[in-house]
């Protein structure tokens, strides 16, 4: 009688630690499996950062390069660009940039690293279309002072892509990590060290 | 279609790669050797990179793979782009920086071929042969032949250092439609003019390009074998435990 | 915790029979106690099986089955993508795993005498799976696009052509292009991801129905239903689970072993799982120097390469194939297991695996005039085999069978 009390102690344990042991042995064989969705070598070097000479862009215009297959905006902007975005913030959902859009070493409110130099994601938080750049005054609206304009839903950006109140977006649009290489060589995708 | 003919131009080289009887050398690689595959990836940069692309390669994997790393373990990437990377390439692209093959077709008849997995086709002591095998062939149009790949496309990239060879033949009798017959066959060959490297030299950089090759033809072998030892070892202990588990349920029924 | 757990049971029961489906099968399911090491193949082609759809998944996820991509994607598979290569190794090995276990199936059967009568649906059933993984096989290895894939590809095609009058309209039709091209890939593809996986899914659920209707045969051949205790279970049986499921665990762990070792160490296994030409690309103008297929259908190629006739060897190779289904009706014996049977069964037998191991061989090596006489004396033994089983396992003396295992 004691024999089999014995036995079935060390039978719970036997199982105990091979169901054990099997559910690691299978976490282990679902490593290989779950990463080989993670970006391969191939997606990685063409995600990798991309080099732009911002002084080839005219002053009021911008360029629109790719950076992980998304469209990324360099918008040189002038002054008159620059003294809008301190004037309209009671019209603005989120002026002071508390979500978290933008990298930390951007300034407040110009949202860049040297002001005339705005370089933003250009995918519209609402729901991922590409906005369009507005830079006249008057040409969305009779109060527009300038900035981008989404033809899907409405949505509207100042030159900083901060979002206005009463649009479908609900965030300001991505700044994303970029550096400054020399003097007019941005490279976007690798953060710049905070001076 | 011109792809086509491009392979096509491959015949020579494939045709008469295994029915000789050129004896192999055993290639002394070790591919745990970063020294030696750092060697050997500067060879090839220097010496066939130029015509061979390696097309499944990326420059960033390759350095991180044979040491060209800081002390931080991440690529070194100046160092990469200073050593081995001479096009304006990026450190995550393949390694394609090689003649056009239009060229190449006019200059050699072929197109040299991708190296990428040649290791894996051919095996490393046939590397190691074929690069040792050129003679002094005035017959061909390039003025060398190779012991190995009789009437090779490829011209002799490596005689500055080499020197110059020339056969040794043996007579060999075969047996044809039933006629005994006697050929001269290249039994070896013998250096007559040294290059700027050693015999030694020599064949330590061809073992380096070699070990380099067959590297390149499996970059995830050394992964691939230290994973091994892990996945086998938690096996056998799996097993250990399975067997007392069978065994103990196993006693009810020889109980009886 | 218990009586929670009663309820959920009969909450389920009562809407999809899924524990009355685990006491049939497997807590219910009485197998003989006598099994040994012959009865873990069954089991372990399932885990092989289990294997090579989720390797092929997720190898589909980044092949590309066109003639410009093919071999660039498997590279691709092999280099950039994360783990690829263990998942690519994991496939490719598996192949040839799935075959080595499927043939001591096969052998445990002709031991034992297990496609006999009542089983002998079990035995056309596990014999249409054979034929459907050597399909599955052959069509996947012409997946990587390499010198290898291409010219098997072309050659088994072109066996159709034997066929009079419209053998080469129907190996074009089976090609979809003059030779093989990426249309035929395209085709190859789609039949080895989908149709051909989802036959032996179906058939692998026929052939456990059919052996868990009659029960399974033991070294012994015996029949365990004749003798029940006093539940009306088989005195010599055990339920499945937990005896064979653990016994089975074993195995899977001493399996997975040899299996790993060689993905890890070996994953070439000196050309024969992954051949050296095939790390060429596919190249329609230059045949590699010596070609053969895969090691799996080796046999059968022997044979066909030693039938002088191009419309014999054709038949002969596709007899080779068809004879095994006949296996039922031409064992005569009176008993199952070799363990009764008489001296030609066992004469028989080893003559019969040496043969099929030697053609396995001589279909690897090139053609010399010594190989292929050898070739015809084991296609010989190969089918006499098969054809006088009706004679010598019907006549031979065969000893009494216990009543119950040993």
């Amino acid at each position: 009688m004691s024999d089999q009390e014995i036995d079935k102690g060390r039978r719970q344990f036997l199982i105990t630690l091979s169901s054990i042991m099997g559910t690691v042995g299978l976490g282990f064989a679902a490593v290989p499996f779950l990463s080989a969705w993670a970006p391969s070598a191939k997606t990685q070097a063409a995600g990798a950062p991309v080099e732009v000479d911002v002084s080839k862009i005219p002053v009021g215009g911008m360029t629109v390069v790719q950076w992980r297959g998304k469209p990324v905006w360099i918008i040189h902007r002038d002054s008159d660009m620059l003294k809008t975005l301190t004037e309209q913030n009671d019209k603005l959902r989120d002026p002071e940039c508390k979500v978290d859009q933008q990298p930390e070493y951007v300034e407040i409110p110009d949202r860049s690293i040297k002001p005339e130099f705005m370089v933003l994601i250009g995918i519209c938080t609402h729901l991922g279309c590409s906005p369009t750049f507005r830079p006249k005054a008057g040409s969305v609206d009779p109060s527009w002072l300038g900035g981008f304009y989404c033809p899907c839903h409405g949505s509207k950006f100042d030159f900083s892509g901060r979002v206005f109140r009463g649009v479908p977006a609900p965030i300001n649009l991505a700044v994303p990590p970029y550096r400054y290489l020399s003097d007019n060589i941005i490279q976007i995708g690798v953060n710049s060290k905070k001076s | 279609m011109k792809r086509m003919i491009l392979l096509l131009c491959l015949v020579p080289l494939i045709a008469f790669a295994a029915g000789d009887s050129y004896k192999l050398q055993k290639a002394p690689i070790n591919y745990q050797d970063n020294a030696s595959l750092q060697r050997g990836a500067k060879y090839f940069m220097n010496y066939c990179a130029g015509c061979h692309t390696l097309k499944y390669v990326r420059y960033n994997r390759m350095a991180k793979d044979i040491g060209i790393v800081g002390p931080d373990g991440t690529v070194d990437e100046k160092l990469l782009k200073d050593h081995l990377i001479f096009a304006d390439d990026k450190v995550a692209d393949t390694i394609r920086i090689a003649i056009p093959a239009y060229d190449a077709e006019l200059w050699f008849g072929v197109t040299p071929p991708d190296l990428s997995l040649i290791a894996r086709v051919r095996g490393v002591d046939w590397l190691y042969t074929y690069l040792r095998s050129y003679y002094q062939d005035p017959k061909r149009p390039l003025g060398v032949n190779n012991a190995l790949v009789p009437d090779v496309a490829m011209p002799n990239v490596l005689e500055g250092l080499q020197g110059v060879q020339e056969p040794v033949y043996h007579t060999q009798t075969v047996m044809y439609e039933g006629q005994a017959q006697k050929t001269q066959v290249i039994d070896h060959l013998k250096l007559v003019k040294q290059g700027t490297m050693t015999p030694a030299q020599y064949d330590a950089m061809v073992g380096d390009i070699v070990n380099f090759l067959a590297y390149v033809g499996e970059p995830v072998k050394r992964d691939r074998q230290r994973i091994g030892v892990w996945v086998l070892s938690f096996l056998g202990l799996l097993l250990i435990i399975l067997f007392l588990l069978k065994r103990e349920f196993w006693r009810d029924i020889h109980k009886d | 915790m218990s009586q929670v757990k009663g309820k959920l049971v009969q909450w389920v029961d009562a809407r999809f029979p899924l524990f009355d489906f685990w006491r049939n099968h497997m807590s219910g399911y009485y197998a003989p106690k006598n099994f040994n090491i012959w009865y873990f193949f069954g089991s372990l082609a399932l885990l092989v099986l289990v294997n090579q759809l989720l390797s092929g998944i997720w190898l589909a996820m980044s092949y590309i089955p066109s003639a410009e991509h093919a071999f660039d994607s498997v590279e691709y598979i092999m280099r950039d993508v994360n783990f690829g290569w263990l998942i690519r190794y994991l496939h490719s090995t598996g192949a040839s795993a799935f075959f080595i276990v499927i043939y001591l199936h096969m052998l445990r059967s002709l031991l034992y005498g297990s496609h006999k009568r009542p089983r002998e649906l079990v035995w056309i059933f596990g014999m249409l799976l054979y034929v459907l993984l050597m399909a599955e096989a052959f069509m996947g290895y012409l997946l990587p696009w390499g010198q290898m894939s291409y010219w098997a590809a072309q050659v088994i095609t072109s066996l159709f052509g034997a066929i009079p009058y419209v053998g080469d309209a129907l190996a074009t039709w089976i090609r979809g292009d003059y030779t093989i091209s990426g249309v035929t890939l395209g085709r190859f593809y789609a039949i080895h991801v989908v149709l051909i996986p989802i036959l032996i899914i179906g058939f692998v659920l026929f052939h456990l129905t059919a052996l868990h209707k009659v029960g399974s045969n033991n070294p012994d051949g015996t029949e365990i239903k004749k003798h029940r205790d006093e539940n009306g279970h088989p005195k010599d049986g055990v339920p499945f689970h937990p005896y064979y499921t653990v016994k089975d665990l074993m195995g899977a762990a001493v399996f997975l072993i040899l299996f790993l070792a060689i993905v890890f160490f070996m994953p070439e296994f000196g050309g024969y799982f992954l051949e050296h030409a095939n790390f060429q690309p596919a190249n329609p103008l230059v045949t590699p120097e010596h070609i053969a297929p895969v090691w799996y259908m080796t046999p059968y190629y022997a044979i066909l390469r030693a039938v002088p006739d191009k419309l014999l060897g054709v038949l002969s190779m596709f007899f080779a194939i068809f004879v095994w289904f006949l296996l039922p009706w031409l064992d005569r014996s009176k008993v199952r297991s070799i363990r009764y049977r008489g001296i030609f069964t066992k004469i028989a037998l080893t003559l019969f695996v040496i043969s099929f191991v030697s053609l396995g061989y001589l279909g690897l090596i090139s053609p010399t005039p010594m190989g292929t006489f050898m070739a015809r004396v084991f296609a010989i033994i190969y089918f006499a085999y098969f054809l006088l089983m009706p004679i010598y396992t019907k006549y031979e003396k065969t000893k009494p069978v216990p009543e119950r295992v040993t």
